[in-house]
């Protein structure tokens, strides 16, 4: 829609040309969400687009994605054949609300920086182990995991003037062995319950939950634990508070499905233990 | 910027937070449609450098230096303006054989949507469409439209009844040339914008504009100050007492969130927003009754306050003001009928507010004419009844108002209303400039109208052998904050759910009561859905105690004919037999579902089947009128001209073909005109199902008086006798030898219908559905639904609407709800909150068609629009209660809300 409050748009070509950080200011990615919502308090957009960030780029490493990367973009990455957790770049992208043609212009940056608890860049990036990239006003650079960057619905660690600029997904999580499961009260709606189970080859098991609760959280376990030990951690570590409570799903049946897919995943997990 | 649009240069400044939706709109791209403006509907879907994108969320200015493709430059190059090309894209003819829309407001951006897609991505359209959202069609036909598969017959010869012709207007359709209420609107126009109450219930008691009018480019501030004083109701009945007069255009007493505060005029939409924002309002907040379960009590704060307006008569003498409609009736002795029953089964049943969501938002554009008459253009199922308003509430006479439409972008009942042309019409009125206000989403989803939420109370006795021995309900209907519909909603809703069956004892007490909530209005059904729910699933229950089949158990107690029809009371009424096709409705569902149960479940799920019936008038009670004038041109062409819009419901190709079967000639000579209150003297308008049976049959008695008036003229001029003058095949055939209609003509006749009497007509539903029994998923296996309409005057278009009125009740049995939070303020403002089907979410429904012929409408048809939506929601939770064990008694079955009564009727406890 049009944002009629929007005065200036700023198209920086470099990070030297970003203008210092003002009241009303909104970072512009692929503006899926921008201008799909009226947004009185903005009057100046900083389209981050113009500063031609390479989308994404792979190394021995791991996987390094601009925050402008779209989904379209990351949906289309080819994967080295053994990083045998590219399956879940599929499934989070198609996890995502939006159409096939937002993928053309939402970015994973954008995803991350929304922090809806639905947000599936936000469960892939919580699962792969990812590390946020900020670029602070003041030209430094810090680093942070998913989990300390995305703090609650819509709420970010983005301080002001904060941009953050990319994301990077370790080698190591890419190898592991993955479980998907997502539900939501719709066949494509927005996800009520979105969890992944990794396996790595030493036998740790680790879970990651997003989507049913406020923030995402990602459950490590030495090995795989069996179904009460799984069922208590649950409990330890997601108290009710926190299971989201929204139209896109009640908190009791959010802890309900939380606990129901994380034992289909430890189930479907287990099965494969011994390959 | 430069960029090019449909093959052409362009060059432009868009505006810094402009998107491109509006941007395309602006430079004569009037294809590009505006459903959601969020992103969620598809319904502006353009290709940005060959790729489909939502134009809505594009800033403008990322289009510079690339290539854009609306709907209207899909089939080759254009310019703004230009008539369609003659060659289309695939996809159009594709959409154009299928017929694959209704309204054909989503249709540009589905067709720009198939048209960019892969052969993968068509063979799982549930997920490549779940950016394109239908209202009326249900999505089987645009599944078929994009699978290639043909439905519009062609053939120019033979009568035109009963087959599959095409909308007049679907080539405009589909290359985007329709226009809609708000295209090409004039160029000149000053935007209106509201601001809109923060609280449930409030009084102003201050407003200073002056900070507004400070803005650059307002014009006007209008508030309660500027208003009529004069009372109406934004529901529009042929009676208008129908409705309690309860609403200002601009009131000082606000009576929920989201009712108009003041509103601004202004050069730009811009400024008019500016303006609204910089409106100072000082309120005076009162206590709210926001829980119907409360209204009557006591001491519950009083939504209409008598004294707020203390010059006025006393309203009529109601136990409460908070009352806004009622209904009591029994006929027989129902406490003696449960008595005698072998078997009672009593539960309450509740249905949430759920909105119509047509892809059109309301709007309207005003301006005067050269001659000084104030002429509205607007999105309204109702344009006479909106004219007869404004005069009422403006003084003017009926000569000096105009309304049309152009195309409506779906009703659903939705615009059976006056809700934004008596503020149009004041701030023409008040500025002398033409005047667009275009509802946003937001504004639909917050302040416009919803079906009435209602709570109803069944109770059912009946003996061994199926025999009903009494029905009583008691409902309370929620009509929010104004009394529009309040009182038909309630009528209606208690009548033919009781009348279909024939029993002897039946008791009624309906309520409808006032809360500072959203309205509710006219929608599909009209009060019946809700209490079809109650009562079919509390039937299901009897046949299942008394191991009845559900089929049978409707055999033994619906009522047919011979029997009265008695709904709550003994009054006399103009309801007939027309014609009876229930009994083959019952026998087509129940052998098409033993034929075809539908597949298997997966392992783990439940499944289960489960049936409803529904009954209704095919007219609306107390009148409802339609003149209609059919002429034979000088160019051998014939004009129909009708009061009723075009909104999807089909009634443009269905007065067409009626015309051209009463006068003997091809269809494509007939033209349709509607829905302009210069065109005929009167037409009440398009709701309660009457676009073929009132309209139409106003047009077959014009057709049919003009096919008269054609014979005599060719019997004086070829010195013949009457008798041997015969009109068929598009010739006029005399002993003297043929003779060319151009010859005959100008002619003109007139045709009029009155509503009176009426038939009934039926749909009987049944669903075999997989339940998982953990999640509360639920997944239609199979959907069977026939219809009793009569005559099927067009079996493809009828088709589409049962199965977008069956698409529109599942979305209300399974997924929607607009919500409602503790301040009164509505939740879900956007549609990714407000789930309506999307395509996955839509099964494909066989639909089956009794063989009958009505005695009192047109060419033997009845209605068929609002009545297929009735039985959805019953035979869902029946189908439920099959797989499961578990009665549901409150929609939507979502599986948040129904996995605990789910788990626990599996597993025995339910």
């Amino acid at each position: 829609m049009d944002l009629n409050t929007i005065e200036t748009v700023i198209r920086p070509e470099a990070r030297s040309d970003l203008p210092p950080w003002q009241d009303g200011d909104a970072c512009l990615a692929g503006g899926t969400w921008l201008f799909s919502e009226p947004q009185p308090g903005t009057c100046r957009l900083v389209d981050l687009t113009a500063l031609g960030w390479t989308p994404h780029a792979i190394t021995a490493r791991g996987v390094t994605l601009a925050a402008t990367c779209t989904i379209a973009q990351l949906d289309r990455l080819e994967l080295p054949p053994d990083w045998i957790a590219a399956p879940l770049v599929g499934q989070c992208c198609r996890a995502l609300l939006g159409s096939f043609k937002i993928w053309n212009v939402a970015t994973v940056g954008g995803n991350l920086c929304m922090a809806l608890p639905a947000g599936p860049m936000i469960a892939l990036a919580t699962a792969l182990e990812g590390t946020c990239t900020i670029w602070a006003p003041d030209g430094s650079e810090r680093h942070l995991p998913v989990t300390d960057f995305v703090l609650g619905p819509q709420q970010t660690a983005l301080r002001p003037g904060e941009i953050l600029r990319g994301l990077i997904l370790p080698a190591a999580a890419l190898t592991r062995r993955t479980a998907f499961r997502r539900i939501s009260l719709s066949p494509n709606g927005r996800s009520g319950a979105l969890l992944i189970g990794m396996r790595d080859p030493s036998g740790g098991f680790a879970l990651t939950v997003t989507a049913s609760i406020r923030r995402p959280l990602r459950l490590a376990f030495t090995d795989l634990p069996d179904r009460d030990a799984l069922a208590r951690a649950l409990s330890q570590a997601i108290p009710d508070d926190l299971y989201y409570d929204d139209v896109h799903g009640r908190p009791d049946w959010r802890r309900h499905m939380t606990r129901h897919l994380a034992e289909e995943i430890r189930d479907a997990l287990a099965d494969e233990a011994s390959v | 910027m430069r960029l090019t649009i449909n093959g052409h240069a362009h060059a432009g400044a868009p505006r810094p937070g402009q998107c491109l939706r509006t941007y395309l709109r602006e430079a004569g791209w009037f294809g590009v449609k505006k459903g959601c403006d969020a992103g969620d509907c598809g319904a502006c879907t353009i290709h940005l450098d060959g790729e489909p994108v939502h134009s809505c969320l594009l800033p403008a200015f990322r289009a510079e230096g690339r290539s854009v493709t609306t709907i209207e430059g899909l089939g080759g190059g254009c310019r703004p303006g230009d008539p369609a090309p003659d060659a289309m894209h695939p996809v159009q003819t594709a959409f154009l054989a299928a017929q694959g829309f209704q309204c054909g407001f989503c249709t540009p951006g589905m067709i720009m949507t198939a048209a960019a897609l892969n052969q993968a991505q068509q063979r799982d359209l549930g997920t490549a469409l779940k950016g394109n959202l239908c209202r009326c069609t249900g999505y089987r036909a645009i599944r078929d439209a994009i699978a290639g598969i043909a439905h519009r017959d062609t053939v120019e010869h033979g009568d035109p009844i009963g087959r599959n012709l095409p909308a007049p207007a679907a080539p405009q359709v589909v290359t985007g040339r329709a226009r809609f209420t708000l295209d090409a609107p004039p160029a000149d126009a000053l935007h209106l914008k509201v601001l809109r109450s923060p609280h449930a219930h409030a009084r102003i008691a201050a407003i200073d504009t002056a900070d507004a009018y400070a803005v650059p480019g307002v014009v006007a501030v209008l508030t309660h100050a500027d208003s009529p004083q004069r009372l109406f109701s934004t529901g529009r009945h042929q009676d208008p007492r129908d409705d309690a007069a309860d609403t200002r255009v601009l009131d000082p007493i606000l009576r929920f969130v989201g009712q108009r505060v003041a509103a601004v005029v202004a050069e730009s939409v811009a400024a008019a927003e500016a303006g609204c924002r910089a409106l100072r309002v000082t309120y005076a907040v009162r206590p709210a009754l926001l829980d119907p379960d409360q209204a009557l009590v006591a001491d519950a704060p009083k939504v209409h306050d008598p004294v707020d307006r203390p010059s006025e008569d006393a309203p009529p003498l109601t136990r409460h003001p908070n009352l806004a409609a009622e209904v009591h009736g029994e006929v027989g002795d129902v406490e003696a009928g449960f008595a005698e029953a072998d078997w009672v089964y009593e539960n309450t049943f509740r249905s949430q507010r759920v909105q119509h969501v047509a892809l059109e938002t309301h709007g309207c554009v005003g301006w005067r004419d050269p001659d000084g008459r104030l002429t509205l253009r607007t999105s309204s199922q109702v344009p006479f009844l909106t004219r007869d308003a404004l005069c009422d509430l403006f003084g003017l006479d009926r000569d000096a108002v105009r309304v049309v439409c152009n195309r409506v972008g779906g009703g659903f009942g939705g615009k059976q209303e006056m809700l934004t042309e008596d503020l149009v019409a004041l701030a023409v009125l008040r500025t002398g400039r033409p005047v667009m206000w275009e509802l946003t989403r937001q504004e639909q989803f917050t302040a416009t109208t919803t079906r009435h939420p209602m709570r109803v109370a069944v109770k059912v006795g009946a003996r061994r052998d199926g025999r009903l021995t009494a029905i009583s309900l008691a409902v309370l209907s929620d009509t929010g904050a104004y009394g529009n519909h309040a009182g038909g909603v309630i009528h209606h809703g208690c009548n033919e759910v009781l009348a279909a069956y024939a029993c002897p004892n039946k008791r009624v007490d309906g309520y409808a009561v006032y809360t500072n909530t959203v309205p509710a209005g006219a929608f599909r059904g009209y009060g019946l859905s809700q209490t079809i729910f109650a009562l079919e699933s509390a039937l299901d229950e009897v046949a299942r105690s008394l191991g009845i089949d559900p089929f049978d158990l409707r055999r033994i107690n619906a009522v047919r004919p011979g029997d009265p029809m008695v709904s709550n009371s003994l009054e006399p009424h103009d309801v007939v037999f027309g014609s009876y096709g229930l009994d083959q409705c019952l026998d087509r569902v129940q052998q098409a579902l033993r034929a075809d149960p539908g597949p298997e479940p997966e392992t783990g799920w439940r499944a289960g089947t489960g049936m409803a019936m529904a009954m209704i008038d095919t007219i609306p009670p107390r009148g409802h009128h339609a003149d209609a004038q059919v002429s034979l041109d000088q160019d051998g062409r014939v004009t129909v001209r009708i009061g009723t819009a075009e909104f999807g419901n089909g009634t443009t190709t269905v007065h067409r073909q009626i015309a051209a079967s009463a006068l003997g000639l091809a269809p494509d000579r007939v033209r349709v005109a509607g829905a302009d209150t210069d065109a005929v003297g009167h037409d009440t308008g398009a709701y309660g199902s009457t676009g073929t049976v009132v309209a139409g049959l106003a047009v077959l008695r014009a057709a049919e008086a003009l096919a008269a008036l054609i014979r005599e003229r060719a019997a004086e001029l070829s010195g013949v006798g009457l008798a041997a003058c015969r009109l068929a095949d598009g010739v006029m055939t005399t002993p003297r030898g043929p003779l060319d209609l151009e010859k005959l003509g100008p002619l003109a006749a007139r045709g009029r219908a009155d509503g009176s009497p009426r038939s009934v007509a039926f749909n009987v539903q049944a669903f075999r559905v997989a339940v998982h029994p953990v999640s509360g998923e639920v997944r239609i296996l199979r959907s069977i639904h026939a219809a009793d309409a009569g005559t099927v005057i067009n079996p493809m278009q009828c088709r589409g609407q049962v199965e977008g009125g069956v698409a529109q009740a599942i979305g209300a049995a399974l997924y929607e709800d607009l919500s409602i939070d503790p301040d009164g303020r509505v939740v879900t403002q956007a549609l990714r909150d407000y789930h309506i089907p999307a395509c996955a979410d839509v099964p494909e429904t066989e639909v089956l068609f009794a063989k009958t012929h009505d005695s009192v409408g047109p060419l033997g048809a009845k209605s068929m629009s609002e009545s297929p939506y009735n039985p959805v929601a019953a035979a869902l939770g029946n189908a439920i209660r099959d797989a499961t064990g578990a009665r549901l008694t409150a929609t939507p079955f979502a599986p948040d809300r129904i996995f605990r009564a789910v788990m626990a009727g599996v597993s025995g406890e339910g």
